[in-house]
């Protein structure tokens, strides 16, 4: 899957879980301070976008994802082990 | 000497019932003596012996993204608690002098049924991290606190269907002891789900009357036969006479009292004679400085059970003595349907109406009184009365009872 069908992707998930515009939705924005994603919120991020490309994001690792950015390299990584 | 507690006054309305979404079709419906309660149309509603229910008239006015991480008792909350935040003025108000107080019987019980369903249907993955807050008791209270940023104090007293009442109570007590200036205070209630209607049902608890819904809650009345589950909330902003007089409030009414105690008798069974619900009676009248001669109207508990009803008669007639022939009692929940831990707030709220407009709602179904039931009922006309202090009733399982007074 291409970057920017991620980055579509997961656009359309916080759109869905906080309301979050999907054209301020770009790759350098951190979830927590840029887009006023709290830490619940993140949670239901994670799943959705487990459940959407297929990919296993354990809690451990989601600690390390605070850019959209983060978020696209390790799911393409990870789909791509899968 | 013992200085005079600060006098406490009601500013605010809120309600969404199964009569109406606000304060004004709630009593519209009420005074027309219209029902809510009507026949459920959900698949589960078959595999159960009881069919009808009084949910909301008017499904939560919220946002999706408000809506989606608020469990649904606790948005009927909020929307009481705005309906009286703008019917109080939006007062202008430090956020550490402002309380909020909303009870509720169960909590998110709709969330923590549902949840569990996803988590044995598709994994603990799958369970939303908004689930603990959404099913906490407490919810109500802590989505009210932070949408008004009340920072005295943010309280959810758990009374089953005593709940709304002692939250008013508390809030009440909170203003008095001068630990906030105004208080958004009521309950909420959510559990119209096979679960709770199954539990209450074993417990013979609901009236079976499937047929007739609009006849089923039949408060006082020989042919009663249970209580019909219902859902809302109810909400008022009180404040200290000072703080409402300094900004021109307008007053509706003084929550001139409240009373509590507890049977300690049976976990659901009222006590017969109604000692402690009397008690609790005595104590709001004491609470407010009045006497029973003071006493115009009672918005009774009346659920519409067989035992609750007389126990209530029992107790109002062991606080009141004679002075009870002259008070004009009603039960609302004819036309409601029991909202539990919203019902003390809804019916305080129908309190301070009938206080305002001096006209007692009538008591809908009520064909036959109860020969063991020596109570004023108004039925089948509204009956107009003097001005003059009014009781609102509220008892719940776990032996809670709680009164509330108002006057003009």
């Amino acid at each position: 899957m291409s970057q920017s069908d991620i980055l579509e992707g997961l656009a359309a998930i916080l759109e869905e879980v906080a309301g979050v515009d999907p054209a301020d939705v770009t790759a350098d924005k951190t979830f927590i301070d840029d887009l006023d994603v709290d830490s619940l919120s993140m949670v239901e991020v994670v799943v959705a976008a487990e459940e959407k490309f297929d990919v296993k994001i354990p809690d451990e690792d989601v600690k390390s994802l605070k850019t959209v950015g983060d978020a696209v390299s390790y799911i393409q990584r990870a789909g791509v082990a899968a | 000497m013992t200085a005079t507690p600060r006098q406490v006054v009601v500013t605010g309305l809120g309600a969404t019932t199964p009569l109406g979404g606000d304060v004004a079709s709630t009593w519209e419906g009420l005074l027309a003596g219209r029902s809510g309660v009507r026949r459920l149309t959900d698949e589960w509603v078959e595999q159960l012996p009881v069919h009808i229910a009084a949910p909301v008239a008017v499904e939560p006015p919220l946002e999706r993204l408000e809506a989606r991480t608020l469990d649904r008792v606790q948005q009927l909350a909020l929307v009481a608690a705005r309906e009286a935040w703008a019917d109080a003025g939006t007062p202008e108000v430090d956020p550490e002098r402002l309380a909020a107080v909303v009870g509720s019987g169960i909590g998110g019980v709709l969330t923590l049924l549902n949840q569990y369903d996803i988590l044995r249907e598709r994994g603990p993955r799958r369970v939303s991290p908004h689930v603990v807050p959404m099913l906490m008791p407490n919810g109500p209270a802590a989505t009210v606190g932070l949408a008004f940023t009340a920072r005295a104090g943010v309280h959810a007293p758990v009374s089953a269907c005593a709940s709304g009442a002692e939250a008013i109570g508390y809030a009440l007590d909170m203003i008095r002891a001068g630990r906030a200036d105004v208080a958004i205070t009521g309950g909420s209630e959510a559990a119209i789900h096979p679960l709770p209607l199954a539990g209450f049902a074993q417990m013979q608890a609901l009236s079976r009357r499937n047929d007739a819904p609009q006849a089923a809650s039949r408060p006082f009345d020989k042919g009663r036969d249970g209580f019909i589950l219902g859902e809302g909330a109810g909400a008022l902003v009180l404040e200290s006479a000072e703080h409402a007089a300094a900004r021109g409030a307008r007053v509706y009414a003084t929550l001139a009292g409240s009373g509590t105690s507890a049977d300690a008798y049976h976990v659901t069974a009222p006590e017969p004679s109604g000692a402690g619900a009397a008690r609790a009676v005595r104590a709001a009248l004491r609470s407010g400085g009045l006497t029973a001669a003071d006493l115009v109207h009672i918005n009774a508990h009346g659920t519409s059970t067989p035992i609750g009803d007389v126990a209530e008669a029992h107790a109002l007639r062991a606080a009141l003595g004679d002075a009870l022939d002259r008070v004009a009692v009603t039960s609302t929940k004819s036309m409601t349907g029991h909202l539990l831990g919203a019902a003390g707030a809804v019916e305080a709220v129908i309190a301070v109406l009938t206080l305002r407009d001096k006209v007692v709602p009538a008591t809908r179904n009520l064909d036959a009184l109860d020969d063991e039931i020596d109570l004023d009922v108004v039925s089948i006309d509204n009956r107009s009365i003097p001005g003059g202090a009014v009781l609102s009733n509220s008892f719940g399982f776990g032996g809670h009872d709680v009164c509330l007074a108002f006057t003009p």
